[in-house]
């Protein structure tokens, strides 16, 4: 099946099976290997991305219910070389260690934020329990978080 | 970032960024899976789903006509080319073993599968689909057996007998280890008894284990891409496997997405993979699932013990007891014998104990293998050890934190030689405890649970601590060479591989301090055996103590060569020439001194004199004189709903001590991944098979993996006792914190029930498993 999208900014067309996932899309049809894939059961939110305005789970999604969306992947985040505030923070407060998760954890994150900008502790923490990360025990992540929305401000 | 008195950064110690982490917050960071080659073919595994069962036929007829299948491969085509098989079990044949079986593990299995997930045969298409789609049509016939689950059950008369050339499934026995303790059990003032189980966990690193492989017909070299945590091992393990020299091998360790110990030995299917890119002179690929990992991946943990503690009237510990059964599953992993012999040598704890008594017994279950994961036999021993301190406390009606004080070993008698014989490079127990206790308010927090609990205020309020120690920093050695170009740029080569754990930043951090120049103007390289002559891995807490002082003593010596040779060219006497502010200078004549460029510049001329050409490098490993001992103490305070059984971590504070530490943002880091591997197992996690072998926490919608909201806020404090046997005075902070974490966790959990007269509940403390214990109990 045909699909068409916009991703990062630029329009992809491609024939694709119809059971392939958008992760697999972007992966290996787009070759943006920057989302990762953690699981095959949706637990682990290594494969979120912004779908339409929204933070999507790439392996839970058809390319084809992709068609016509406009889709933003953890490469597309920065503003060219100006990282978003969500990576920064996560550089700043050593949110990531190994990094697999990171991607999925980020863009996730990003979408909460704007959401929610002013959250407590322990709505960042609920609201990041669909993404799974084994190396941080989450702490930094908590606090990267935070730091990305005081930066964040208004959200929008 | 702070400054020494000559106004000269001083990294070491200071809370410096990743530069690891650039390219993998902005999605540039490549894994293994990430790698592609035009006319990649795929890997897909028929794996059993049996646990135990006969091979009686292989149909792949269908699959095998099947649109982008290229090959379907049995045992019966390949495992005569790979006959040393899967590298498992390390050698169980020499004293305190005994009964020791060394059974070969087929890369794909011909005559019997021995657990859920074991690989028959191997599919080769030109798409992961085709490969999985063909893998759904290919027809085993099994012939299924009586299944042994319990290791328990392993060992009784009768039980089906999982490796047919011997007539038991008994792995090994080792020991008994020891003096006598049996009239000491039977004299003493105080005694008891615990039989604890630590729980067999899944890894779950969140990358699921990958391989790459792609052979050069011309230089007749394959490269591999692996998910390893030992790129050299892997190589050298691949080399035997194939039958073929390591220089026709580069094995490289990628972005690794975490490893946690299972990603430390070669598996079969890495194995499968580099063979076939050989023979078929392709690049093939295969990525497990998630799913796939659970039942292909090594498991964690796996033994029962029961301990024994016997003390006098004061408390003082006259004698430990200890029985270990273990579990290694269907075969052995790569290192799995080692694993509980690690809990007897660290089973004294941080007490003085007189006298130990210890043996093991490992059997064969229908199991998947279990490997080291995140601390291997040592939180066993913490856990046995200290949840037994708690029950002695609990049964003298003393206060834990006083047992443990009068019989800490005491500061003054390092190196202290244990009754199981490790040999402790040094330790002070004390203050981290008293410091723990001081800043979560112990005292307080006693006289408020004894409140509540005379209120009875609806939740159950439980203190728990623990005082760990562990063994870390294994050598024989470790590579972090140095180099300094003409341009005063250094390039480290190190042979530990990273996968998380910020060894670029560190290493820069420690060689930055050694030759006083700009972090920015070292680059770290690790991860790939074509760039890095040799390593040996990353894995037990080791890569700081060991490479990193091996880095610290190569970036030493280039200092004082540099030094020398800037005396050359300053015609100046060595003695006369230091190295201050970043520069070499003749003492007392400030206007002669050369810059590191200057003298970087001059290192590789032909004049110089013999001594000092050969340009500004220096490689030679560190080989440390004896294992170390980083130590802490944790306390928690928890709410038990006794409505729900759920268990809520109200507080959780350590004070670990790991040495001297290079990153405290790293260091950090460490410690709360190690806190969430730890109190994961202990309140949630589990790999749990039914009575016929499925695994049936085998997705992660079914294996409990903590999330954000499972945890509060961490709590990290040090102290520092540094190690004498390295010149960093390092030790390890990788797997610290899932070893204290565990004790802590349950001491608390059975502290907040304990006037209901529970002295023991076994992990992971479910909400479920608590409800029925308090509702037994009321």
């Amino acid at each position: 099946m045909k699909v068409s999208m916009t991703v990062n900014g630029k329009t992809y067309t491609r024939d694709v099976e119809p059971r392939m996932l958008l992760v697999h899309f972007l992966r290996d049809e787009l070759g943006m290997t920057g989302t990762n894939i953690g699981c095959d059961t949706s637990q682990c939110g290594a494969c979120t991305i912004h779908m339409n305005g929204m933070a999507v789970k790439s392996c839970t999604t058809l390319a084809v219910q992709a068609d016509g969306a406009t889709i933003t992947t953890i490469e597309g985040l920065a503003n060219g070389s100006e990282l978003h505030p969500m990576q920064k923070a996560f550089w700043e407060n050593h949110g990531l260690q190994c990094g697999y998760c990171t991607p999925g954890m980020i863009m996730a994150a990003t979408k909460l934020v704007e959401n929610n900008p002013n959250m407590t502790e322990a709505e960042i923490r609920h609201g990041l329990e669909g993404n799974i990360c084994r190396c941080t025990g989450y702490e930094n992540i908590v606090r990267s978080v935070k730091a990305a929305a005081a930066q964040m401000g208004g959200g929008d | 970032m702070s400054t020494d008195l000559s106004g000269i950064p001083q990294f070491s110690g200071a809370r410096i960024r990743r530069r690891e982490d650039p390219a993998l917050i902005t999605g540039q960071g490549k894994y293994t899976a990430d790698f592609h080659e035009d006319g990649t073919l795929h890997l897909a595994f028929v794996r059993s789903p049996y646990a135990h069962a006969r091979i009686l036929g292989v149909d792949s007829a269908e699959a095998a006509g099947m649109a982008g299948v290229v090959a379907v491969l049995t045992g019966a085509d390949i495992n005569d080319n790979l006959a040393k098989g899967v590298p498992s079990g390390t050698p169980v044949g020499h004293a305190p073993y005994s009964e020791g079986k060394q059974p070969p593990r087929q890369v794909l299995s011909t005559e019997k599968v021995r657990f859920v997930g074991e690989a028959v045969a191997v599919v080769v298409a030109t798409s992961p689909a085709a490969a999985a789609d063909a893998v759904e049509t290919i027809f085993v016939d099994y012939e299924p057996l009586d299944v042994v689950v319990e290791p328990e059950t392993a060992l009784a008369a009768g039980a089906p007998i999982i490796h047919e050339a011997w007539d038991n499934n008994v792995a090994f026995r080792w020991g008994p280890i020891g003096g006598e303790v049996a009239e000491i059990f039977a004299n003493a003032a105080h005694a008891v008894t615990l039989r604890v189980e630590n729980q067999r966990v899944i890894a779950n690193a969140l990358e699921p284990r990958a391989v790459f492989a792609s052979h050069d017909g011309v230089s007749g070299v394959t490269t591999v891409w692996s998910t390893t945590q030992s790129p050299h091992g892997t190589r050298d393990d691949l080399a035997a496997a194939l039958g073929i020299e390591a220089d026709q091998l580069r094995v490289i360790a990628p972005e690794v997405g975490g490893g946690f110990g299972v990603k430390g030995s070669v598996y079969g299917e890495e194995i499968i993979a580099t063979y076939l890119s050989r023979q078929m002179g392709k690049p093939i690929k295969w990525v497990a699932t998630r799913s796939e990992d659970y039942v292909s991946t090594y498991h964690g943990r796996g033994q029962t013990d029961v301990i024994r503690l016997a003390a006098d009237e004061n408390g003082r510990f006259l004698a430990a007891d200890l029985q270990i059964l273990f579990d290694c599953g269907g075969y052995y992993s790569g290192i799995a014998p080692i694993i509980p012999t690690l809990t007897v040598l660290m089973m004294c704890g941080v007490y003085a104990m007189p006298v130990i008594r210890a043996e093991i017994t490992a059997v064969f279950t229908n199991k998947h293998p279990a490997e080291p994961y995140r601390g291997a036999g040592r939180p066993e021993a913490a856990y046995l050890i200290e949840r037994a301190v708690a029950a002695l406390a609990t049964e003298m009606g003393m206060d834990p934190a006083e047992l443990r004080r009068r019989n800490y070993i005491a500061p003054d008698v390092f190196p202290y030689t244990t009754p199981s014989g490790a040999v402790y490079d040094s330790g002070n127990y004390a203050p981290g405890l008293e410091k723990a206790l001081a800043l979560v308010g112990y005292d307080q927090l006693r006289q408020e649970q004894a409140a509540r609990r005379a209120s009875s205020d609806g939740k159950l309020m439980g203190i728990g601590l623990a005082t760990y120690v562990e063994i870390c920093g294994v050598g024989p050695w470790e590579m972090g060479s140095v180099y300094m170009d003409e341009n005063a740029k250094v390039t480290v080569l190190t042979g530990s591989s990273p996968h998380g754990q910020g060894h670029e930043t560190t290493w820069a951090q420690i060689a930055a301090d050694a030759l006083q120049i700009p972090l920015e103007d070292i680059v770290v390289k690790h991860g790939d055996t074509a760039i890095i002559p040799r390593g040996i891995g990353t894995f037990g807490s080791r890569s700081t103590a060991i490479a990193g002082s091996s880095v610290h003593n190569n970036a030493l010596s280039v200092r004082d060569k540099a030094r020398q040779l800037a005396a050359y060219l300053l015609e100046a006497a060595e003695v006369d020439v230091v190295l201050e502010n970043g520069r070499f200078q003749v003492v007392g004549v400030p206007e002669r001194g050369l810059s590191w460029g200057d003298v970087a510049a001059a290192a590789g001329g032909d004049n110089l004199p013999e001594a000092l050409q050969g340009g500004l490098e220096s490689d030679t490993d560190f080989a440390p004189d004896g294992s170390l001992y980083p130590f802490g103490t944790h306390v928690a305070v928890v709410e038990v709903d006794p409505e729900t059984g759920i268990v809520e971590i109200v507080r959780y504070l350590t004070v670990d001590d790991c040495g001297v530490v290079i990153n405290p943002l790293l260091a950090e880091g460490q410690v709360h991944g190690g806190l969430a591997q730890g109190i994961g197992q202990a309140l949630y996690e589990g790999s749990r098979y039914d009575e016929l072998g499925n695994l049936l926490t085998g997705s992660l919608i079914d294996y409990a993996l903590p999330r954000s909201d499972n945890f509060p806020h961490f709590e990290t404090h040090r102290t520092e006792t540094p190690t004498p046997l390295n010149p960093l005075g390092a030790k390890g902070i990788g797997e610290a914190a899932t070893i204290g974490s565990m004790p802590t966790i349950v001491n608390a959990v059975v502290d907040a029930l304990a006037h209901l007269g529970v002295r023991h509940v076994d992990m992971p403390l479910t909400a479920e498993k608590l409800w029925r214990v308090i509702h037994s109990r009321q």
